[in-house]
């Protein structure tokens, strides 16, 4: 860890990110004042060649004024990490090019920094604030708002689209709308406690966050993981990109009204999600993973029912991608709709499939080799259009990779009879940060934990895949028509709890 | 072309009975066999969302709009007497009406059903799976349900999540944009018990906090069966809250 005062943190994390060659993972803040530190600004960086993560942490001193030279103006990927640190803990970022609020609305008061120690976990605090939407002005020019409630079974989020004629000219999105202060629900609690929150971030990535948090504080134990619980703990991560994946690609269908692969890809799910209940008796393989290793086995009669169900399921995404494959009409809606250039998605510091299907090779699996997966054979997919069809083809591939994986990790399941499924009373190193990252179907999913000497959470920060990539969607759509934001959007599957959390 | 007729014509889609008995692993209901229970209280303890209470003859008794189905209780239970069985919970119903999976809203309300889905907060599980009542599996709209696109046409909102800071004022206006008589669902055991989370600045709670609730489904998330069994109460709810206008 390089550490340095507040003032010498944008001159670090250029030195750090090596010329703009190591993606910028994830910048938050932590209130250490309790710690006789004050408040502190960590800069994470992936170093790809390394297989790690550097982390810069910028001190500021007690009383010290909370304000420092931001980093958007050098790293684009900067910029709503800055607004969150502002919304959550008031440090400024002197130089910001938009520094409205971003995850607190109109209700919170200003000044209200719902992160710092000084505020109770239940602060109910009302009042009100600006929230701006960026429209664009001009003769002849209009606007369109769509949501927060929206017409089918998705997530809030409100988007205002700037038009011109049929085009878009702008886009801005008001998220943050499920912000529940998860980062805050989970300080003072137990990991243990703190875990059962954790698998509730999300549905779709239960298990990515769960692992992810693992990670982070098995780190700060010194105890290591069976090896059956990694190979357990795979095949979970890899059913969950499963199901999504498949469903993904449905989906996809729904937003050009493409109706039989639609029911083709929601009842591949639906099986896919009946084999998770079967495995770990939870449709979203919640319940099974926790610090240490796992709760219970895959057993035979488990695994059999893998096979057999991925056997059905392989068959038939292939038809899938074969029909998708052949229809003109579709292939006329995906192809060059919706494009991020690679340097666009270098800039943001994309992850997972909207990173690889404009070229941008990224995949924690590798960059990072947690786990097991430095042994498993897979490649990382990656397309050059950087438009709905890349995406598509990313996922379809990566689907058919991830069928292997299972296949390959079933095997060693079968063949390896080591028994040991957990460690148990793990003992965490207090007041040293620790993060743990994991492949989620959006991409990499990245935990920073902190734990204090009473073995409590100090502080939980959750940089989810889907945080990295939301900024690409305004992006993707400039010049598009509104008939394709539906299909833009479900091409990057965003989370939207895993945002807002 | 050919692909996609054989597809449509291949007929592997099969719509199923409706049947809430999950798969042998499955975290269903919670039984306590009594005989075994030593008193100990472990399984209090360990509950991250308080849903376990004592009883006068010192057994467990489960709230299940709150219970989130993790399974902690059983793990921790000393005489092993709580197991999970692999049925559903299912709905708890605030009102009179008869649940009858067997028959079709069109011989209850002599018309379709239409359900808005609204999110409060969720996690996006019970969304997933409510979007999953669509499937070919559950074909929710054999039995004359359809989701619409605004509350202006809904009859039935189902919620899924706890209610937060950000989403209130949206809560109350899609609420109040529904046409009188109306009945709303809190799908799952944020909406319903709200303690998943347990209180932060974000949140204001378990959506009776905010609007009447007829119907709790428990679960974490829900199944879809689950949540299909719901909706056919629903429709027995709107049938008589029609025949109180009416009569009105």
């Amino acid at each position: 860890m390089i550490k340095v005062k507040s003032t010498g943190l944008r001159a670090a994390a250029n030195v750090c990110s090596h010329n703009g060659r190591n993606p910028l993972t994830a910048m938050f803040a932590c209130d250490e004042t309790i710690l006789g530190q004050g408040y502190a600004v960590y800069c994470l960086f992936e170093d790809c060649h390394a297989h790690d993560i550097k982390v810069v942490r910028a001190q500021f001193e007690i009383n010290e004024e909370l304000k420092y030279e931001s980093l958007t103006p050098l790293f684009p990927s900067a910029a709503w990490y800055e607004r969150e640190i502002f919304d959550m803990f008031g440090i400024e970022p002197v130089g910001h090019p938009d520094l409205r609020p971003l995850v607190l609305h109109e209700s919170y008061p200003e000044g209200f920094y719902p992160l710092r120690k000084d505020i109770a976990a239940d602060a109910d605090i009302h009042g009100e604030r600006d929230f701006k939407i960026a429209t664009a002005q001009g003769e002849g020019l209009f606007e369109v708002a769509v949501g927060p409630i929206h017409a089918g079974i998705i997530e809030p989020g409100h988007f205002r689209f700037s038009q011109a004629g049929e085009a878009i000219l702008q886009l801005d999105a008001k998220l943050f709308y499920t912000h529940r202060g998860i980062e805050k629900a989970v300080e003072g609690k137990t990991v243990d406690e703190a875990l059962f929150i954790v698998e509730r971030i999300c549905g779709a990535c239960s298990v990515a966050n769960t692992l992810s948090f693992c990670q982070a504080v098995e780190k700060l134990s010194e105890k290591s993981v069976p090896r059956r619980a990694w190979l357990i703990r795979t095949c979970l991560a890899e059913l969950e990109r499963l199901y999504n994946h498949v469903g993904d690609t449905g989906n996809l269908c729904a937003g050009v009204g493409f109706t039989v692969p639609n029911n083709i890809g929601a009842r591949l799910k639906e099986l896919l999600m009946r084999c998770n209940e079967q495995v770990a008796g939870n449709r979203f393989l919640r319940g099974m993973i926790v610090p240490g290793g796992v709760l219970f086995d895959i057993d035979e009669e488990k695994r059999n029912v893998i096979a057999s169900t991925l056997d059905i399921v392989e068959k038939e995404y292939e038809r899938l991608v074969q029909i998708l494959s052949e229809q003109d009409g579709f292939l006329n809606r995906v192809k060059n709709t919706g494009v991020v250039l690679k340097k666009t998605a270098i800039d943001l510091s994309m992850v997972g499939v909207g990173a690889r299907a404009s070229g941008f090779r990224r995949d924690s699996r590798k960059d990072l080799a947690y786990g097991i997966y430095p042994e498993l054979s897979f490649d990382v997919i990656t397309e050059q259009a950087g438009d709905v069809y890349a995406r598509l083809l990313v996922r379809e591939k990566e689907f058919m990779e991830s069928i292997e994986l299972v296949q390959q990790l079933v095997d060693l399941l079968n063949t390896e009879h080591t028994s040991e499924l957990r460690v148990e009373d793990l003992t965490y190193r207090a007041e040293e940060g620790s993060w743990g990252v994991s492949e989620s179907a959006r991409g990499s999913d990245l935990h920073w934990v902190m734990l204090d000497k009473n073995q409590k959470i100090y502080r939980l920060f959750v940089r989810s895949a889907s945080y990295p990539n939301w900024p690409a969607l305004p992006v993707a759509l400039q010049g598009e028509i509104i008939p394709d934001f539906p299909l833009v959007n479900k091409s990057f599957e965003l989370c939207y709890a895993c945002l807002d959390r | 072309m050919l692909k996609l007729l054989e597809a449509i014509f291949a007929g592997r889609i099969q719509t199923e009975d409706i049947d809430t008995v999950g798969s042998k692993q499955f975290r269903g209901e919670l039984n306590c066999n009594t005989a075994q229970c030593d008193k100990c209280g472990e399984c209090l303890k360990v509950c991250p969302v308080s849903a376990i209470t004592i009883n006068e003859y010192s057994r467990p008794i489960i709230d299940y709009k709150k219970c989130v189905f993790c399974g902690r209780c059983v793990e921790a239970c000393t005489g092993c007497a709580l197991y999970h069985s692999n049925l559903e919970a299912l709905p708890e119903i605030l009102a009179n009406s008869s649940v009858d999976v067997g028959r079709v809203i069109d011989e209850k309300t002599g018309r379709s059903l239409h359900v808005r889905h609204l999110d409060a907060g969720s996690c996006n599980a019970c969304d997933f799976e409510m979007g999953a009542l669509s499937n070919p599996l559950y074909d929710l709209h054999r039995f004359g349900i359809s989701f619409v696109a605004s509350p202006r046409h809904a009859d039935v909102v189902m919620v899924t999540g706890v209610v937060t800071r950000n989403l209130e004022k949206a809560v109350h206006m899609t609420y109040e944009a529904m046409e009188d008589p109306k009945v709303v669902i809190a799908v799952g055991a944020c909406a319903a018990g709200g303690a998943t989370y347990g209180e932060t600045y974000a949140i204001v709670g378990a959506l009776d906090k905010v609007l009447p609730v007829d119907i709790f489904i428990p679960g974490c998330p829900p199944r879809p069966s689950a949540m299909i069994v719901a909706l056919l109460a629903a429709a027995d709810l709107y049938l008589e809250r029609s025949k109180i206008i009416v009569d009105k």
